[in-house]
């Protein structure tokens, strides 16, 4: 999957451009998480059931549905399993990272 | 219209004329009777706010924080343990830039346990970045309220209200409490300059590198900086609405004293009286009650205690291996210049910056080329 934005590190050059509290500073997106991960979820689409819990459930945001069907932003994903455990249909399974 | 309440109620007046929009706060003696009134004041509509239960006081500022992001005006009360369980959230709400407004009610940390008063539990508090103001009558404990969000809101730093537990929180007192249509318009409603909503979506607080996070504590300073001229506007301008000003210190018989207490809270009162009474019997005796505690007063202190002969600095608490903690604050005010060798004060290294050679290379340099620090912070690597 392609980023939806230009991911790019912010870096202020003086303090009076920046916002008084961390504020969009863009720091979710260059700092990739994924890369963090031991295991992965890979999701069954034949046994998905669309309902969207996965979705609902990622606390990183890290599932999209796209043209109705789950898939995992692995740039993101930490590997926590939630979608795995919460998924009624037990289409998600994780899969040991070979790094 | 005048009222005889207690100081835990001055401070539920106080959050009700301020019109808060949110409360979040979890009860503890001797503070319950702030929550109590307002979870009343709430219930029966006569306050127009969320009530939130909560499981904890580290819960009540989490709740308070996420209120206060989305432009609600957020108020919350506690005391000692409570507020050291809140502490690593008060770093959030400073942090986070948000102008929340608490009630401690100043009790000693157990254990022995403890429900008395004294002040380590908020002086604990003293570098989370939140302004407090120590309150010596439940009048001074109400009209600080509303004094305090006004300033809060307008620098984006929280503030903590105090007062101490017995001889002020349970101690009823005439209070005049002001007309909602005067504080209206003495306080504005709340328009942060940036919130959380979903018409402009935006991530706050998120992970901050080593090549931002200085600046950003960098205008946090500079931010707290400009408390104190605040404080004094705003509290001439309150002497104007309601007939009682609102100071950063109260100077009483000290132009010609020879000794010059220092007090604070309801013991900055009570030296009052024993001026008066010392007065009498020819002893040339004044009283400086600190109000606000920080932002430092280094102005006022150092203007007030320049003809004292002697000046004596009582603390209601203690930190352990140092002193009494208004009299090294009274102390490090009044060093330097031409007291005592030159001191300079660098900070460095913030949110994780390098600290390297080069760098105390320039604070050498620095120090060589001044006879005396020209500002008390020197910031050393801010992207000005």
């Amino acid at each position: 999957m392609k980023p939806k934005k230009d991911v790019k590190k912010i870096v202020f050059q003086s303090e009076k451009e920046m916002p008084m509290m961390p504020m969009s500073i863009g720091s979710m997106l260059f700092n990739k998480t994924g890369s963090w991960r031991n295991i992965r979820p890979e999701i069954k689409l034949e046994d998905c059931l669309q309902c969207g819990i996965c979705w609902k459930f990622c606390p990183d945001m890290s599932i999209e549905i796209e043209n109705e069907w789950p898939v995992v932003n692995y740039d993101y994903c930490k590997g926590c399993g939630i979608c795995a455990e919460e998924c009624p249909a037990k289409c998600i399974v994780m899969v040991e990272e070979r790094k | 219209m005048k009222k005889v309440i207690m100081g835990n109620h001055a401070l539920s007046y106080g959050a009700l004329l301020s019109r808060s929009q949110v409360i979040a706060a979890y009860p503890i003696t001797p503070q319950t009777q702030v929550v109590e009134l307002l979870s009343e004041m709430c219930a029966d509509k006569t306050l127009d706010a969320k009530f939130i239960k909560v499981e904890s006081e580290h819960s009540a500022m989490a709740a308070c924080i996420g209120a206060s992001v989305v432009g609600a005006r957020t108020f919350t009360a506690t005391s000692a343990q409570g507020l050291a369980l809140m502490h690593e959230l008060l770093h959030w709400a400073s942090g986070g830039r948000l102008p929340v407004v608490m009630g401690n009610v100043n009790r000693s940390m157990a254990p022995g346990w403890s429900i008395w008063t004294d002040q380590n539990d908020s002086l604990s508090q003293r570098d989370t970045g939140w302004m407090q103001f120590y309150c010596a009558s439940n009048q001074e404990v109400l009209d600080t309220v509303i004094q305090a969000f006004k300033v809060s809101e307008q620098l984006a730093i929280p503030s903590m209200v105090i007062l101490d537990a017995f001889a002020l929180s349970h101690t009823y007192e005439v209070v005049d409490i002001p007309d909602q249509a005067k504080v209206d318009e003495y306080l504005p409603p709340f328009r942060p300059p940036f919130r959380l909503t979903p018409d402009d979506p935006h991530a706050f607080d998120g992970l901050t590198g080593p090549e931002n996070y200085f600046e950003l504590r960098y205008k946090l300073q500079k931010d707290m900086e400009k408390a104190p001229a605040l404080i004094e506007e705003t509290g001439q301008e309150y002497e104007k609405l309601f007939g009682r000003r609102l100071r950063l210190v109260e100077d009483y018989l000290c132009d010609d004293a020879e000794i010059v207490l220092v007090s604070s809270g309801t013991a900055g009162y009570t030296a009052r009286v024993a001026v008066d009474d010392l007065r009498q019997n020819g002893v040339k005796v004044g009283n400086l009650r600190i109000r606000v505690f920080r932002p430092f007063p280094f102005e006022a202190v150092r203007r007030i205690l320049k003809k004292a002969k002697k000046v004596a600095i009582v603390d209601r608490n203690i930190s352990y291996g140092h002193h009494g903690i208004f009299y090294q604050e009274v102390k490090s005010a009044l060093y330097g210049g031409a007291n005592g060798r030159p001191l300079f004060g660098f900070i460095a290294g913030l949110g994780g910056r390098d600290i390297t050679p080069a760098t105390f290379k320039g604070i050498v340099d620095h120090t060589l080329a001044h006879d005396q620090a020209e500002e008390e912070i020197i910031w050393i690597g801010v992207k000005k």
